[in-house]
């Protein structure tokens, strides 16, 4: 966790502070809601289809128990009970009164938590491994970088103001669990054969109407300098993409008008002109910023824990949930524990007051005060002593929280939907759970194995159905919500995009069509082959030919 | 004529604008003058050679590198906001600023709101021709509500990191 200096805690003062007067002055009236739509949007305040709601910016997906208790309260006294998770390790509040902004917006800053960047056209909340720290598998700890993104980018004087939102991802591990190769900046941290640390820089990648997987323009940046280059590739950016078209406008469509090596060249030219001592932070603020984050007091311990081996014996239950919520930590004798929040009937990604203090109680007894925020839109207590998962288990069981399903069929990502959310075409929450509900037996799930579905309401794609192993788009067929599958999609490692099915199905058909993909799936798969790898082998025809012949005869 | 708001040693005052902004159709008058990009290429050593000050309107589209030569001859640059949601003017005055060094004034004209002085103050921009009625009071509060800055800019204010080692 980065600790806040007495300085970051006065900038976010006096960002309340300006955000309490331009609410006053929305208030009384002296401004427009068209002059204060962009106020608004800066601070992470967006209106909806019923009520404004506030995104809260969790940045690279970490928070310590005081933020998440925070979190709670402001759920209990300002919204219904409960928040949301996005799919850009933030959280979301969908029933908030703007005159309660700015009362909440201090109560965020009195545990360094704010809302600055999670609307705009600016750049985002940056997103990083929710492993970090714990993973063996990271060169370095993407946080640090992540953090020194954060600020560089935070009210930018330059940069406030681009075509369109710009995220930034970032990963250290050869794993990747931020979808890097889908956002407009993707770093991938490395260290090359003489070990010198550096990015691998990934631009203009995206989903969206027009998805791409980003080409790699930079093998490999020295990370000293990565705070120069970044501002090259924003430079371009900013001067030249497209600003008459709000569909064009993402660095995507910019990267692929020029062609990726074009678009590189121009960077470099850039690069070369800027004053690298001036733009590139010194090593005494990496070094710093790496100080910041709390170090965490491992205990020595032996790689096995008797104790857990003897309880995941006795119960089935932890033993599923060791099975697929628990991963490996770098530290021995220690784990990495996803929390679901996707127990079979549930919103996707939401979490009631009452489960955040849950989780905010169990992180400071037993994950050394941390909790992550994962894109798949699951809560992680990252550093869990083996010895302890029996407890943990037991507690996040008593609260709903043990669902074993991470990565499985109802391990589903969503967006808000028409449920909420005013572009949306089509409800996606629903979809979700009725799909989930088919998968709720976890012998079943398990049997089935990795697969990642993924619905978006619209073709904004913030469900990011692009790159689901199955993906699902609401569309709207003459005032009727319709159904676009497509398979193939991924937004980890191996990214790519998914495609198309077939013609668009009623809501009603589409969790079966689901089970029909899978039993195809199970048909013809190949050992303990995942759905993806099956797909990838043999085509699109079997599926389209089980879930279309299948409808025909209903 | 548009009010004319200066920013000097970090205070903002009503300003003289001495400057006739002159559009293509239009003969150039005598006195000093802004005149359009295109205009400047073809006819600025002619407007120079007169005993007036000479100031270039860039548009959001033009590449400020383009005056790079003839900068220390200019007196004013007014960079142009079409929308304040256009951001390319702020990339044009930290290059003119920071790469080119351009010591004259840049002014903002256009969609210009207090909403975004911070940002223009910290671009480099001196001189304001505010759209929204703003007066020089607005103007220094809105520069300077921010305690501290987490990056360089065009103007003096050291960065979070500097202010934290010093």
């Amino acid at each position: 966790m980065y600790r806040y200096d007495a300085l970051d805690r006065e900038f976010l003062t006096d960002r309340s502070n300006e955000f309490r007067h331009q609410v006053a002055r929305r208030l009384s009236g002296e401004l427009t809601e068209d002059q204060f739509k962009p106020l608004r949007l800066m601070n992470g305040l967006y209106l909806q289809l019923h009520a404004y709601m506030l995104r809260v910016a969790v940045p690279y997906g970490s928070l310590n128990a005081r933020q998440v208790r925070r979190l709670a309260w402001i759920a209990r006294t300002y919204d219904k009970g409960y928040g949301h998770m996005t799919t850009r390790q933030n959280i979301q509040f969908h029933w908030i009164k703007l005159r309660d902004v700015p009362d909440i917006l201090d109560a965020l800053a009195e545990v360094d938590l704010h809302a600055m960047q999670t609307s705009g056209n600016c750049i985002r909340n940056v997103t990083a491994d929710p492993y970090a720290g714990a993973t063996a598998e990271e060169v370095d700890d993407p946080r640090v970088w992540s953090e020194a993104i954060r600020q560089w980018s935070t009210l930018h004087p330059e940069f406030s103001y681009l075509p369109r939102k710009f995220k930034f991802a970032v990963t250290a591990a050869k794993t990747d669990r931020a979808a890097v190769k889908v956002h407009d900046v993707g770093l991938i941290l490395h260290r090359a054969p003489d070990g010198a640390l550096g990015f691998e820089v990934i631009v203009g990648g995206g989903q969206g109407r027009t998805p791409y997987v980003g080409p790699t323009i930079k093998q490999h940046l020295p990370a000293s300098r990565l705070m120069s280059y970044l501002e090259a590739v924003l430079r371009v950016y900013n001067r030249h993409g497209r600003r008459d078209n709000i569909y064009k406008a993402r660095i995507k469509i910019l990267v692929a008008a020029l062609g990726a090596e074009e678009f590189a060249r121009q960077v470099e030219a850039e690069w070369a002109q800027i004053d690298s001592p001036s733009a590139d932070l010194p090593d005494t603020e990496l070094a710093r910023i790496r100080a910041a984050f709390t170090p965490m007091a491992f205990e020595t311990l032996p790689a096995r824990s008797e104790t857990f081996e003897l309880a995941k014996g006795v119960s089935s239950s932890l033993a599923r949930f060791a099975r697929n919520n628990v991963k490996p930590h770098k530290q021995p004798g220690y784990a990495i524990v996803e929390v679901s929040l996707k127990a079979i009937g549930q919103t996707p990604g939401d979490a009631t007051a009452d489960q955040m203090d849950l989780i905010a109680d169990l992180a400071e007894r037993y994950s050394l005060d941390d909790v992550r925020v994962t894109h798949a839109q699951n809560l992680v207590l990252p550093h869990v002593k083996l010895d302890d998962l029996p407890a943990v288990h037991a507690a996040l069981a008593q609260a709903g929280l043990a669902t074993a399903n991470i990565d499985l069929a109802s391990d589903i990502i969503a967006c808000p939907g028409l449920d909420y959310c005013a572009l949306a075409n089509a409800r996606a929450i629903p979809i979700a759970q009725d799909i989930a509900a088919k998968f709720a037996d976890p012998d079943h799930a398990e049997r089935v194995g990795e697969l990642k579905i993924k619905i978006s309401g619209c073709i904004n794609a913030c469900g990011h159905h692009h790159v689901g192993h199955i993906g699902i788009l609401g569309v709207d067929k003459k005032g009727e919500e319709f159904y676009q599958l497509s398979l193939g999609g991924s937004g980890a490692e191996d990214a790519s995009l998914g495609k198309i099915l077939g013609p668009a199905l009623p809501a009603d058909k589409v969790a079966d069509a689901i089970d029909t993909l899978v039993e195809a799936y199970l048909k013809v798969r190949d050992g303990d082959e995942r759905f993806l790898d099956t797909y990838r082998r043999v085509g699109l025809e079997p599926f389209k030919e089980a879930v279309y012949a299948h409808a025909d005869q209903a | 004529m548009p009010t004319l708001i200066r920013l000097e040693n970090g205070q903002a005052r009503w300003a003289e604008n001495s400057f006739v902004s002159v559009v293509d159709e239009d003969a150039v008058p005598a006195g000093d003058v802004i005149v359009s990009l295109k205009r400047f290429l073809a006819e600025g050593e002619a407007l120079l050679t007169n005993s007036r000050r000479v100031g270039v309107r860039i548009e959001a589209d033009e590449a400020v590198e383009d005056l790079a030569y003839d900068l220390p001859r200019l007196a004013v640059v007014a960079v142009a906001f079409p929308k304040y949601r256009d951001g390319r003017a702020y990339s044009s005055a930290r290059l003119l600023r920071q790469r080119l060094g351009f010591k004259g004034e840049i002014r903002a004209v256009g969609d210009v709101l207090q909403e975004q002085a911070g940002f223009m103050v910290r671009c480099g921009f001196d001189a304001f021709e505010p759209a929204d009625g703003a007066t020089p009071e607005v103007w220094s509060k809105a520069a300077s509500r921010f305690r501290h800055v987490y990056q360089r800019g065009a103007d003096a204010r050291p960065p979070a990191y500097e202010e934290r080692g010093a």
